[in-house]
Order: C-alpha cells, then structure tokens, then sequence
C-alpha cells in the first residue's frame, strides 16, 4: 500500500495554499468587516474598522494550515470509527428501536427536568418530524423534489383554523378536516403538473408555496390576512377540556379525574397525541414501503421508464405519494395551529419548506431514524445556540454545510433495499410458497 | 367635443401602458441579470445555485458602502462614481462567488444531487446573516445618485417620462448581454463552458480544466448579480439584507421560464416577469402580481415543460 498522497505534501505547498486563503478571506473582509455603514440622522457613514481585516486573514490562514496538517491524522483515527458495525446482537435490538424511542418520548413529560419548555421543544420536535416523515414520502421515496411544502402544512393550519373559529367545530372534526383538505390540494395541483421532470417540478412546487402564502396573506376576509386567525380550539380528550373552568355544559380533565388541576396538563396532552399520531405515521410509512404502491414509489424514483414498461402508471404513483405527503402535512399543520392558537402567514414562508426539505435531507434521504435524528437536530441547535443570540442562524447555516461536506448522503445515507433477491435464504422462500 | 375627450382618453391609455413598459422592462432587465446566473451554473453543473440571491444582495451593500465612501471623498461627477462603484462590486462580489463556489460547492461535485442544494440553502442562511451581523438589520438608503430623465410626453397631469437610471439600466443591460453573448459564443472561455456543459468527462479529456472553467462560471455569474445589485441601489435607493431572497426567487422563476440553462432564455424570462409585475400591479392589484408571474410559470411549464427557450432533455434508456 502506497502512503496516503495528502501525507506527501510539502509544507511549503500547504504554507502557500494557506496564504492564499487568507489573502482571499482578507480580501472578502474589506467590504463587510473591515468597512460599515451605519445609519445615523443624517444619512449613512461609513465607519471603518480595518483591524479587522489582517484579523480574518489570520484565522484563515491558521486554520486552514491546521485543517491540512491534521487532516490526515485525523482521518486515519477516525477510519476505525467509521468502519465499526454494532455487533449481531446490537442489530437484533434494531427492530426493537422504534418502540423503545417511542417509550422514551412518552416517558419525557414525566421526567424531574420536563418542564414547559422542554414539553414545548419536544411538541416542535415532533411537529417536524411528522412533516419531514410527509415530505419524505415524495421525496425521499418517490423522488419528486418538492420545495413548497410549507403549503400543505398552511393549509392544514388555516383549514384547522377556519373551521374551529368559523364553524365552531371541536379539535378533531377540524383535524380529519386539516389532512383532508391538504390532501385534496395536493392531488388538484398535482394532476396538471406531472408531465414535468425534475428541477422544472421542482419550480412549480415552489411557485405554489409561494401562490398560497401570498393568497393567504391577502384574502383578508376570509384568513384575516397578515394579522392571522386566534382563538383555534384545543384538543379535548373525550370532551373534556384542559381549562381550569369547565365551559358551560363540559368537564374538564381536572373535574373528572381528579387530578389537581396545572396548566402543563394541555401541553403534556398536546404532545401525547402528536407523539400518537406521528408514531402511526412512521409505522405506517414503514408498512406502506412494503406494500404495491411503496415500491411503486421507489421503483418510479429508480427509474420511470422501467416502471412505465413493467405496467406501473406513473400519474397515479405520483398523485399519491403527493397526497399522502400532504396529508402528513396537513396533520402536522393542524397540530401547530391548536398548540399556538394563532396562526399567521409568517409561519409558512420559503423558509420553512426549505427547513423541512433540509431536514429530510440532512437525515439521509427515505430514512425514518435519520428523519428523526435530523428534525431534533435542526429544532434542538439553534435552542441551545440561544446564548449566542445573534450567531445562532450563521451557525446554522455553517452546519447545513459541514453536514453536507461530511456526509453527502445525509447522516444515516445506507439506502437498505428493500428486497433482497440475491441472498434471499432458501428457507424463506419455502416459507412464502 | 366628445371626439376629443375619447382621443384624449385613448392616448392617455397609450400613455399608461408605454409607463408601465419602461417600469417592467427596467425591472425585468434586472432580472434577467440575476437569472443569467442561475441559468449558468445550472447549465453547467445542474445544481440550483440558491446563494445567488444573496449574491445580488451582497452586490448592493457594496455598492451603496462605495457611494457613500465616494461621496464622503467629494466625488461629485457621476459617470466617475458609477464606474468606479461598478468595478469595485464586480470585483469583491466575483470573489464572494468563487469562494463560496470553491467551499460549498467544490467538494459536492460528485455527492448525490441535492446535497450541493441543501448546502446551498445553508450558503444562503449563513450570507444574509453574515451581511446582517456586519452591516446591521436596518435598511440603507442612499441619496439619490443620479437625477432627471427626459419626458417624452405629456397631457395635463399626465406625464410620460423616462428618468435617466433606467436609461442607464436599460442600455447597460443590453450592452452587457451584447458582450456576454460573444463570450459565450466566440472566445475559448465559452467554447469551454459549452463543453463542459454538454460533457464534463470528455471535456477534461480534451485537456479543458473543468474545474476552473467551473469557477469562472461562477464568477462570471457573480460579476453580473453584482451589476444588477448596483442597479438596485440607484434605483430604489433603499437596500437590506434580506433583498436578496425575493429577487433570487423571481430571477430563478425567470430562468426556468425561459428554460433552464439557455442564456437568452434566461433574458427573455427576466423580462417577462418585470413587464408580468409591471402590468399585473398596474392594471390588477400590485399585492397579487407575484402570483401572477408565478401562474403564468405555471402554465408556460404545463404547455411548454422545458420552458420557452428551452431544449427538451433527450431521455437515453
């Protein structure tokens, strides 16, 4: 074996690649670092802080000298890691990790440290992972890039919280109702646009994003446009409420149990039923992918040609990945609709079908556990990043890029297929005939 | 009597419409620099290069950073000004788009196709908080550069006028697609890019470096996000550091209009979503002209999937 080629490179070399990053970072630190312009009364003024300038140049240089030379070190420490497997019985357990994940979500409110913000954070968490397990489905499975998801999620919201202040529905009528409504959106947008491949979808998806947030935020009679819609109904268990009076002619959950009444007891309700349904979600997914129209779905991701010749029509394989995507989507809006209260087109920019697609993708695409690992990831850093205040959103974006540099393929890319046909074990197939 | 008042009321239609042709065409020929950018990079290594946005918004700070510094200086002859803050942009903004090509995206190349767009969304994050953290979240607004235009035609109150910066954009806009069309066209850079953009193997093995022809891309596109960013500033006067991602998403709508990956396509699609956002919010309301521009894409893309301009990708089995 030869020796690694990174190892052979002469430190002049790595000093003159250095110096030219630094030369480079000095460079693009002129304009924002080392000159800024401030508003004052009278018009802008530049105020200039040129020490800054060498100083970037500095941090650069040194870091990138350092990087090259403990590059190779470190990889060589790091290889052993990343070749380490679980052992056999660590992999037996695999099967089991699902349900002890969602016995340990179940058990958090219950825990000494679970307080309402950790109830809160988890609510979000959970939020994100049933609409990054949604927009996984088109793709992660089916392969169909969607950039405005956030759609879906709004029109859940607004169908939840139309129908509750509007037509005085309960929580869960407006629940089936939010899914719905999502679902049937997606399947009317997406019957005209399937002729169109790839990034041209792509656009489109985008471009209905954009037409519902801005449609949203302009139907003032019917949405209350930028001021947004409050006073959406919470869930009840059985009818009853989570109040700390009852409402005429109701119990609360207090009265009937007669458990002392707390405030936390909503939002620990909230959580158990998203934490219920996004469970059913994952599982159901995980069942969908070993069904017809699961591997349909990837199938079509694989190739649409092939798929076409074996008989698989395309325009409904795609039409449902959308819908059940969407419904996944809708849910989830609804559940953020009756935790705020309130909902306002803010919520569903761009930025939020971005933060969704990165999450699918971060985690490795049409992988439920990297859906999972990612979603409190990209909730969980920038709450703990809160000390930083104003660096949490560059740290952000930092990350995004190092994951993706580190692991192209997201954080959990082994793509498992789904069936094995060349070490299928004899007994099986006895099994199956 | 009458027949006069319906004449009067017939030009002043005219009048209208012609207004709010040179207001869209304005817009769309920034636009259509913007989307000269997206088109390129998509064109040469099929990515959807989100940072561009930012790009443009970067563009702007520089640009109204060497106004003031030119004004503060006593710089009082305009021509001088803008040629001086154009060559100052280009030059840092190329910079900012071959280093963020060269960290983000270099190391991508070969990575599963949306990894170099989800590192370009982190791209995107981390500029507009970058530029908010060192110039602050508050808008800059600049005095006005250049004044006066010519009035072409007036009637009472009405007035039809074309001010001087639009002038400005109009022409350097059509003097820069000029040049950049015979780049493309006729000098080895081009010839290169095409190569790259038909078969990156195969060019490599004809001895073009990829990768730099790569990076030129980017910096070229870069260069021109810049200009469209100095147009910008003298335009509106009033910049921020979240411009970029509106204007990155309409250039982008521009250039998919046109077909992704045609250069005059992505000109043509500028154009028509400056003249769309012009007439929409002329004649309709101006607070749904981005769903207007948005439709139409939509329906150019059910009729026509790979836009107007666009070549239809050939599938190989």
């Amino acid at each position: 074996m030869a020796a690694p080629a990174s190892t052979s490179i002469p430190v002049a070399h790595r000093l003159r690649d250095a110096g030219i990053a630094g030369l480079v970072a000095m460079a693009l630190a002129v304009p924002f670092l080392g000159l800024r312009t401030v508003n004052l009364d009278q018009g802008l003024v530049v105020q200039a802080n040129l020490a800054y300038v060498p100083l970037a140049g500095a941090v650069v240089f040194l870091g990138r000298l350092v990087l090259g030379l403990l590059a190779a070190p470190l990889a060589k420490a790091v290889a052993p890691l990343a070749a380490w497997r679980p052992p056999a019985a660590a992999q037996r357990l695999r099967a089991w990790g699902g349900p002890l994940l969602v016995l340990a979500a179940v058990a958090l409110p219950f825990l000494p440290f679970a307080n309402r913000y950790v109830i809160d954070l988890g609510t979000t968490a959970l939020i994100y992972i049933l609409l990054a397990t949604g927009l996984n489905i088109t793709v992660g499975l089916a392969g169909l890039l969607d950039l405005g998801f956030a759609a879906f999620y709004a029109i859940g919201a607004y169908t939840c919280a139309l129908t509750t202040t509007q037509l005085h529905w309960g929580f869960w009528p407006a629940l089936v109702a939010g899914g719905l409504a999502s679902s049937l959106f997606a399947v009317l947008l997406s019957l005209p646009i399937l002729r169109l491949r790839g990034d041209y979808l792509a656009i489109v998806t985008l471009g209905f994003g954009e037409i519902t947030r801005i449609v949203i935020l302009n139907w003032q009679g019917l949405t209350g446009g930028p001021n947004g819609v409050s006073g959406i109904a919470r869930p009840t268990l059985f009818g009853l409420t989570f109040d700390r009076r009852a409402p005429a002619g109701g119990h609360t959950f207090s009265e009937v149990t007669g458990i002392a009444y707390a405030p936390e007891h909503r939002l620990i309700f909230l959580y158990l039923v998203i934490l219920a349904l996004t469970a059913l979600a994952a599982y159901t997914v995980a069942r969908l992918r070993r069904l017809p129209i699961g591997r349909a779905w990837e199938a079509l991701r694989e190739d649409e040609i092939a798929c076409r010749s074996l008989g698989i029509n395309p325009t409904m394989v795609k039409v449902s990945a959308y819908a059940s995507g969407a419904l996944m989507g809708g849910l989830a809006g609804c559940f953020f609709a009756a935790r705020q209260g309130f909902v306002s087109p803010e919520s569903f920019g761009f930025m939020e079908s971005a933060t969704i697609l990165a999450i699918v993708v971060l985690g490795g695409m049409g992988s439920q556990a990297g859906v999972i690992i990612a979603a409190l990831f990209i909730v969980v850093l920038p709450e703990l990043a809160r000390g930083f205040a104003d660096y949490r959103m560059l740290a952000f974006g930092l990350a995004m890029i190092l994951i993706m540099i580190w692991k192209p393929g997201g954080l959990l890319s082994g793509r498992l297929p789904t069936i094995r046909l060349s070490n299928a074990k004899p007994k099986s197939v006895a099994e199956a005939a | 009597m009458g027949a006069v008042k319906a004449a009067m009321g017939f030009t002043l239609a005219v009048g209208t419409f012609l207004q709010h042709l040179i207001n869209g065409l304005t817009l769309g020929a920034i636009y259509g620099l913007i989307a000269i950018g997206y088109t390129m990079v998509y064109g040469i290594i099929r990515m959807i290069n989100f940072a561009h946005g930012e790009i443009y918004m970067i563009g702007a700070f520089i640009a109204v950073t060497t106004f003031t510094l030119l004004l503060g200086a006593g710089v009082t002859s305009v021509p001088l000004a803008l040629v001086i803050v154009l060559a100052i942009s280009c030059t840092f903004t190329a910079a900012y788009g071959w280093t963020i090509e060269r960290v983000a995206y270099r190391p991508l190349r070969t990575a599963p196709k949306l990894a170099p767009f989800i590192s370009a969304i982190g791209m995107s994050i981390l500029l507009q908080n970058f530029v908010m953290l060192t110039q602050g979240a508050r808008s800059k607004s600049l005095p006005p550069v250049m004044t006066g235009g010519v009035t072409l035609w007036h009637d009472g109150d009405f007035s039809l006028g074309l001010t001087n910066i639009q002038m400005f954009i109009i022409l350097l806009t059509v003097a820069l697609m000029a040049g950049f069309t015979l780049v493309i066209n006729r000098t080895a850079l081009g010839r290169a890019q095409r190569a790259c953009e038909q078969d990156r193997t195969m060019a490599a093995l004809l001895g073009i470096n990829v990768d730099r022809t790569i990076s030129l891309t980017f910096v070229l596109g870069a260069g021109l996000a810049a200009v469209a960013g100095v147009m910008v500033t003298l335009y509106y006067g009033v910049i921020d550091f979240y411009i970029g991602f509106l204007a990155g998403m309409k250039a982008f709508t521009a250039a998919v209009l046109g077909g992704i990956g045609s250069l005059p396509g992505a000109m043509l699609g500028g154009l028509l979503i400056g003249l769309i956002e012009a007439f929409f919010s002329g004649y309709v309301s101006s607070a749904y002209k981005d769903v207007a521009a948005f439709s139409i894409l939509i329906l150019v893309l059910v009729v026509r999937p790979s836009g107007l301009l666009g070549r239809p990708d050939i599938e190989k089995v």
